[in-house]
């Protein structure tokens, strides 16, 4: 196997959560027959660290994020946010969707707004709704309806939704995915900036090797379905990277190798 | 340089002004033509009152006359002056084409009837006596109006409420709608008016049976509509809300409703049309009060004007209560883009 340098344990920031996955395995039922989706993952993740999930689509990346989220349970296996152990949904992980989801019938404050609601805090929280979205530059469409914005602004909603929440694990299931190119290397720089301000921990699955060496401290590999993990890379290279670093092009040529695209690049 | 004489120049002026001046004549016919002939429209129909005297005994043709006229004069002043009317004067410009057939079809109407029978008459009553049908036997006519409406709002209510709970509940929960699914089944296609022999003897009174079967004509379509509106939910939102702490009752009340709300609104707009349906025969069979009865007593009367006045008032309602529908669902679906306007 390729060069899978463990990452240099770092003084993250203490607002994050560390993030223990142990021996997970899970499966789908399709017509009776289950189908396997995760074979044996296990991965520690430190306190702040920003850790890109990357594999080839449809290997169960997403699945995972699923199961670090609560959303569902593993078939075995057990994940841990510092040491309580992930039984369900919990508003300190909170996930941004490869489509923004905003719900269409709330205003763009108000559906900023929805996580404070929905633990029947806002009332008392009402100015840390205008602060995300403030940190998002989205201040002036506080009453739009979703249907109004692009999708590179939607997407920055439902990224304001999430933080609004002050998450100690931010998960984003290819957030990016679906936006233009332009859009895309402006968000990358913004989310690369709001986790060193925030200094939560963010797991990213990604399909683009370029995207989670532009972002991420660490690379995890996962092989096609059932995922297993192939490698773990290290990225050492301090922030703001270059797009242009031969060292980031050196190990996107070691990525590309492993997933056995070698020869398409 | 050109070269021109003074009388070149004073014909092509001439001409100038003579194409502008047909140009303005042509814009002010295009723009007020229509006001101008409803104005004569409704003259003609005025005319039409006065000019001939009556086949029958009608007391209101001379009022009839002097009405049409002042619609007639009103319009053709209006269209004059739409300039300084504002919005009521671009109001009247609008529905001047409608104003127009109107006037026309009331003149045709008037000699068919009640100048020269071409029309059987008693079958076919002038507009004059459709006129003193609301002023003789307004009282009644009132009356009528009143208890059809208050029928109708309780019985929709309540039809529509419990429609609307029933719906959520079985999108909602799995085991309410093990139980109430088939019964839905069983009795929900079945006609409301299938009930109504039964309703009337099973009911302390005929205004609570006819509650009851409007309230299952409503209730049927809310109900099915609702459930399945709620259970299109698309599970990405109830995800979304569920990591950012949601418990049950916020995706019940937040999520699952608003989002199935335009469909809730398709459910009351056929349970407001069949519930229609189901008063009117209900007055007509055992309710003696309202609209449906009052048709019913004027056929036992022959008196068919009434029957016509009622028609009239009855379609007003109902329109009246879809536009009130529709009003309130662009009110609570701002949200939605591209939403039919009635």
């Amino acid at each position: 196997m390729v060069a899978a340098a463990i990452a240099a344990p770092a003084a993250y920031s203490a607002a994050g959560a560390g993030l223990d996955i142990e021996n997970v395995d899970h499966a789908f039922d399709i017509d009776g027959a289950a189908l396997p989706v995760l074979q044996d993952v296990s991965l520690f993740v430190e306190p702040g660290e920003f850790i890109a999930l990357l594999g080839p689509s449809g290997c169960g990346k997403s699945t995972l994020l699923r199961l670090v989220a609560g959303l569902e349970r593993p078939r075995s296996g057990i994940l841990r946010e510092d040491d309580s152990r992930i039984t369900g949904p919990h508003p300190s992980r909170v996930v941004v969707f490869q489509d923004p989801t905003l719900f269409p019938w709330r205003t763009v404050w108000n559906n900023v707004a929805l996580g404070l609601e929905a633990q029947g805090i806002l009332k008392n929280h009402r100015q840390r709704v205008d602060a995300a979205l403030e940190l998002v530059g989205l201040s002036a469409f506080r009453n739009a309806y979703p249907h109004q914005l692009s999708g590179g602004m939607a997407q920055r909603v439902a990224l304001a939704r999430a933080l609004v929440n002050d998450p100690k694990i931010l998960i984003l299931d290819e957030p990016l995915g679906k936006l233009d190119s332009l859009t895309r290397i402006t968000m990358q720089a913004e989310l690369v900036s709001l986790w060193q301000r925030k200094g939560f921990t963010t797991l990213l699955v990604t399909h683009d090797a370029e995207e989670a060496l532009f972002l991420a401290n660490r690379v995890v590999v996962l092989s096609d379905r059932p995922a297993r993990i192939k490698a773990d890379i290290a990225v050492q290279r301090p922030y703001p990277r270059h797009r242009g670093d031969p060292y980031l092009a050196d190990l996107r040529r070691q990525i590309l190798n492993i997933l056995g695209l070698d020869a398409a690049w | 340089m050109q070269t021109y004489s003074l009388s070149d120049t004073a014909g092509v002026g001439a001409h100038l002004a003579a194409a502008s001046r047909t140009q303005a004549l042509w814009d002010w016919l295009r723009l007020s033509g229509a006001g101008v002939a409803a104005s004569a429209a409704w003259i003609a129909f005025g005319l039409s009152c006065l000019l001939w005297d009556d086949l029958g005994d009608w007391s209101r043709t001379y009022s009839l006359g002097i009405g049409a006229f002042v619609v007639g004069a009103v319009a053709l002043f209006g269209t004059l002056s739409t300039d300084y009317l504002g919005r009521a004067g671009s109001a009247l410009r609008h529905r001047a084409p409608w104003l127009f057939v109107l006037g026309l079809v009331l003149a045709l109407w008037e000699i068919a009837t009640a100048k020269f029978a071409w029309l059987p008459l008693p079958f076919f009553p002038p507009p004059q006596a459709i006129v003193e049908v609301y002023t003789d036997d307004l009282p009644k006519l009132l009356d009528s109006v009143f208890a059809s409406i208050r029928l109708q709002l309780g019985g929709y209510v309540i039809g529509a409420a419990l429609g609307f709970v029933t719906g959520v509940s079985i999108g909602w929960s799995r085991s309410v709608g093990y139980w109430v699914h088939p019964m839905l089944r069983f009795i929900g296609p079945l006609p409301a008016t299938a009930w109504l022999p039964i309703a009337f003897f099973t009911f302390p009174s005929s205004w609570s049976a006819s509650t009851f079967l409007i309230a299952l004509a409503t209730g049927f379509p809310v109900t099915v509509l609702t459930w399945s509106g709620v259970a299109s939910v698309s599970n990405a939102y109830y995800d979304v809300a569920r990591t950012l702490g949601a418990k049950p009752s916020f995706l019940v009340l937040k999520v699952a409703i608003p989002a199935a709300l335009p469909h809730v609104f398709v459910g009351l707009f056929m349970g407001l049309g069949s519930s229609f349906a189901v008063l009117v025969v209900a007055e007509m069979i055992g309710v003696k009060a309202g609209l449906g009865w009052y048709l019913q007593w004027a056929q036992g009367w022959a008196a068919y004007a009434n029957m016509y006045a009622a028609l009239i008032v009855m379609s007003l309602l109902c329109s009246g209560a879809i536009t009130l529908l529709f009003r309130t669902r662009d009110h609570l679906l701002v949200w939605q883009k591209g939403v039919v306007k009635w």
